[in-house]
């Protein structure tokens, strides 16, 4: 996380300054879209939470608050082994793409050469495709290759979280790349070959140079495909084997019985460790700003 | 580069078309016409009771099995007993047909028993290793999906019908189809129905008198004309239908007896079987013919038609059990309840929905175009 | 360049172009930075060939196969039935309400997301991650349960309801409704709109807003004349990111939408993990997409006279 402090952990911001300029009314209208948004999308938040102290078995009909289902979560082995796959597959694609979309936005903005038009393309059509369609393409892809694979080597891959990882980083891939793309667009490409002159090798330059400028679009690409890969039901059900069901999945599968608040307690769950681990990660780089001057 | 490209993608194709002919082969090859399956040409296989033969991969619905039950298998089998989840009958089929697929048992309803017995993906089971059979209840034992029981044991049952609420119809409201469809009984009244042709359509067609199982085009027109000038519906859906009923979004909705009546826990809710008909349904269990340990999952099947264990199962669902032997241990406030245990006189109006052969995609596109 | 610090000893005016040491040696040096900036994708391009394009082409062949009468695929029959079918009126009808309820979602998200990435944009570094950090923080929960609190605020007894009777406007149904699933794609999209339009106003060099308003008389002059320039391509991949998954939504319409709200998302998966059971007609309304997303993006992409 604490990469989203790159860009202007150096010093203060002129953005400031033209804050103090007369432009209060704009500023006051712009703060309160800002609250507006915020109590839009915290809204549902606020309704899943209280329902997940709802002593009935299903999630919309109040009758008496408890902590009945944190309790039941717990001890539930399904859900908890459900949470440990998406989570770890979530970080797992989410790094993996992280990595691969900066690389492919950069490739795509700041060089030109020929053939890239046709990756230009295949770099969108992730986005475009419905789900439904890449999981049924992707699980039949995976059975073929893996048959493949074993006629001509006798080695049998099966199904499984690692199947889901190749799935999510490759729609993970494109999002990405897209943002990291929007960051560069317009970028002055000046600063980079200065350092590239200036630094000894590509590798300083891009760290010091090219990466905090992109960082914003890095962050933000990494955080999209952390909710994209948190949030996939379909691709990952098709393209799951044995012992690898995510936590969509299996709420997914329980709506036949009804959601009961057990899946939203474990929505706060996950709600609060993800806080714990942003301002953990707060803490840990102011720590490192303070003592680094 | 450009060309190269090209040539690229071209082999690539190629190499493709021929592997999707081949797995083709095993998923495809089901014409109407060849009414044999793979399974006569596939292997049979032989297993004493309670014999294992590995550790068992089980693929349910979510919620749909006693935890402490599969760990009571595993521990008396010595075998690892692994349970994964499936969302729908037809993502369960599409994961089979693809191949590949590592489950040793599934949980398949009714007409997807029928569809991956014509597809060849069931094995056929050996009777001799399922002794406990006999506790299926006669009801069971010659389904329209599978006659014999040669590819499935019955897991749990129930019925389609109606969920009211008595405030929106009145007291004691009649069990009939026409809480959905007599203009005089649903006015006023807000109506979900499943999102589902052959359940939906089935309840047009009960209302009118007609065989829900029916082919003619004339008799599921007009069932699908009442649906669709039906203003009363508010959606269609397939598992929310008791959230929106108890949340008052709705005040009748098509549904599942064990879902509805899991969650009426109010006297002003009540679940009707109508009695123009009404479908009945059942989830089953059956072996994947490229198991890897079939006698385990052999053992696994008879564990559940155990007595103990079968009733152990539904005091855990709230579905009702086909194991007739199961009934003296059930706890009463299941056993007494006739929405899951309807009485003999409901269950002689109970239907199963067949496949329709052909006339499945009709259903589908009236009723789709019914949706708007 | 202010809101981003380069390394101080960097001048910021720096000659942008190559030295010129002769002709063949700068197409040497445009020879190797193309080579360099194919390298840089390559893992990348390898990892979509192989686990993107390669699947894909099952998808067209599938596209071009025969369905069974049990809903099966026959993949020894290869005809253009199923691509007949895309001009059927059901497939017109429920590809045009896609259409508008897209272009709605992805206009709404626009001007909810603008000024909203614009506020993230201006406040202090700091301030800023936390914010942004806030603003993913609701999606890290689970979807379905999201999608389920939006129906019980929609729903009759919900608040959204309530205020509009306060104000004295009855009866108005929401929940079952394309509203509904608007609302609902709105909230699960928006942050697709915000990330992309804050990473292009982030680097938004404040000082040139200035002096623009020192320049033009007004500030919607300012702002209309460099921020929105300059803001372009976040906004271009911003909706991007919004329209299109929002015209292949399935599950938010499914548990939002009632009675005629049926999208191409629910219409395709329902070939697939449906009743219909017809994947050559799934494949080949999915390429459809592909095909007609492609187009409309490069002609979008021309008419903002932008190459990205």
């Amino acid at each position: 996380m604490s990469v989203l402090e790159m860009p202007g952990a150096g010093g203060p911001d002129v953005a400031e300054d033209s804050l103090a300029r007369p432009r209060r009314a704009v500023d006051r209208v712009l703060a309160g879209n800002a609250w507006l948004v915020f109590a839009f999308l915290y809204l549902p938040i606020v309704v899943l939470i209280v329902y997940s102290f709802n002593d009935n078995q299903r999630v919309g009909i109040w009758t008496e608050a408890s902590l009945r289902w944190y309790g039941e979560m717990f001890g539930n082995a399904r859900v908890m082994d459900a949470l440990r796959n998406s989570i770890l597959v979530a970080i797992v694609s989410t790094a993996v793409a992280t990595v691969l979309g900066t690389a492919a936005g950069l490739s795509m903005e700041r060089y030109r050469y020929r053939g890239q038009r046709a990756f230009d393309g295949l770099l969108y059509l992730p986005v475009i495709i419905p789900d439904i369609t890449m999981a049924v393409m992707l699980l039949l892809f995976f059975v073929q290759t893996f048959d493949l694979i074993f006629l001509a080597t006798g080695i049998q891959f099966s199904r499984g979280l690692g199947t889901i990882m190749l799935a999510h980083v490759s729609f993970n891939i494109s999002f990405v790349a897209l943002v990291v793309r929007a960051r560069l667009a317009g970028l002055d490409g000046a600063l980079e070959e200065a350092a590239a002159d200036l630094y000894a090798n590509r590798w300083q330059a891009f760290r010091r140079v090219t990466l905090p400028l992109i960082a914003p679009g890095v962050a933000g690409g990494a955080l999209l495909a952390l909710t994209l890969s948190l949030d996939d039901v379909v691709i990952a059900e098709f393209v799951s084997g044995a012992g690898s069901t995510t936590l969509p999945v299996y709420v997914f599968g329980a709506l036949r019985r009804g959601v009961t608040p057990l899946i939203n307690a474990v929505s706060v769950l996950m709600l609060v460790g993800s806080i714990l681990l942003v301002l953990m990660s707060l803490a840990v780089s102011r720590g490192r700003e303070s003592s680094g001057g | 580069m450009r060309v190269r490209l090209t040539a690229v993608l071209l082999v690539g194709a190629l190499a493709l078309a021929a592997c999707g002919r081949e797995v083709g082969q095993d998923t495809a090859d089901g014409d109407p016409d060849d009414g044999q399956t793979a399974a006569e040409g596939g292997e049979e296989v032989s297993c004493d009771v309670d014999e294992t033969d590995g550790d068992l991969l089980l693929y349910n619905w979510s919620e749909y099995m006693d935890p402490d039950l599969l760990t009571a298998f595993a521990d008396e089998h010595g075998v690892a007993a692994t349970e994964d989840t499936f969302t729908s009958n037809e993502a369960l089929l599409a994961q089979i047909r693809a191949g590949g697929a590592d489950y040793d048992v599934i949980i398949p309803s009714d007409y997807m028993v029928a569809i991956m017995i014509e597809e060849g993906l069931l094995l056929p089971l050996d009777a001799d290793a399922l002794p406990n059979t006999d506790n299926v209840s006669g009801d069971f034992m010659s389904p329209p999906y599978d006659p014999d029981l040669t590819y499935s044991r019955p897991y749990q049952w129930g019925t389609t019908g109606l969920g009211v609420n008595t405030d929106a119809t009145g007291p004691d409201p009649e069990a009939t189809w026409g809480w959905l469809f007599d203009e005089q009984m649903r006015e006023g009244l807000r109506i979900s129905m499943l999102d589902d042709p052959r359940e939906g359509m089935g309840a047009a067609l009960y209302y009118l008198g007609y065989d829900p199982n029916t082919t003619d085009e004339s008799e599921l027109q007009e069932a699908a004309d009442l649906v669709a000038n039906n203003d009363q519906i508010v959606t269609f859906t397939s598992d929310q239908f008791t959230e929106l009923l108890i949340g008052g979004e709705t005040d009748i909705g098509q549904g599942f007896s064990g879902n509805f009546l899991d969650n009426f826990e109010e006297d002003n809710y009540v679940y009707l079987i109508p009695e123009e008909g009404a479908t009945i349904w059942t989830d089953n269990m059956a072996i994947l013919n490229t198991t890897s340990s079939p006698c385990t999952a052999h053992t696994f099947i008879n564990f559940i038609l155990d007595a103990e264990n079968g009733a152990q199962l539904t005091n855990w669902t709230w579905y009702a059990s086909p194991n007739e032997a199961a009934t003296e241990f059930l706890d009463e406030e299941v056993r007494e309840n006739p929405s899951i245990y309807p009485d003999e006189s409901v269950r002689e109006n109970l239907y199963f929905l067949e496949n329709t052969g052909e006339a499945e995609r009709l259903y589908t596109d009236l009723f789709t175009r019914a949706q708007g | 360049m202010s809101t981003t610090v380069p390394p101080p000893d960097v001048q910021p005016d720096f000659d942008t172009s190559p030295p010129v040491h002769g002709a063949g040696l700068e197409r040497d040096a445009e020879k190797a930075a193309s080579r360099r900036g194919f390298l840089v994708g390559l893992p990348s391009y390898a990892y979509l060939v192989a686990f993107f394009a390669t699947p894909l082409l099952i998808v067209v062949v599938y596209s071009f196969a025969s369905r069974s009468v049990r809903g099966a695929t026959v993949l020894t029959d290869w005809n253009l039935r199923s691509y007949g079918r895309l001009t059927d009126s059901l497939v017109l009808t429920i590809a045009w309400r896609s259409l508008w309820i897209a272009t709605l979602t992805t206009l709404v998200c626009l001007l909810i997301a603008y000024p909203f990435a614009y506020y993230l944009s201006t406040r202090p570094a700091r301030i800023r991650a936390v914010l942004l950090v806030l603003v993913m923080i609701p999606f890290w929960s689970n979807f379905l349960v999201r999608t389920y609190a939006w129906r019980m605020l929609l729903g009759g007894d919900g608040p959204f309801t309530r205020l509009l009777e306060a104000v004295g406007i009855d009866g108005v149904q929401l929940l079952f409704t394309p509203t509904g699933v608007m609302v609902g794609l709105v909230y699960g999209y928006l942050p697709f709109m915000i990330l992309p339009l804050y990473a292009a106003l982030e680097r938004l060099d404040h000082s040139l807003v200035e002096a623009a308003r020192d320049l033009y008389a007004s500030g919607w002059q300012a702002f209309w004349k460099v921020t929105w320039p300059l803001s372009r391509p976040g906004v271009i991949a911003g909706s991007i990111l919004v329209f299109i998954p929002s015209f292949g939504a399935y599950v938010t319409p499914e548990i939002l939408g009632g009675r005629g709200s049926t999208m191409l998302g629910s219409y395709i998966a329902r070939q697939f993990i449906g009743s219909a059971s017809d994947w050559p007609f799934g494949s080949a309304l999915s390429v459809a997409i592909l095909v007609v997303m492609m187009i409309a993006a490069t002609a979008y992409f021309r008419a903002g006279g932008k190459n990205l």
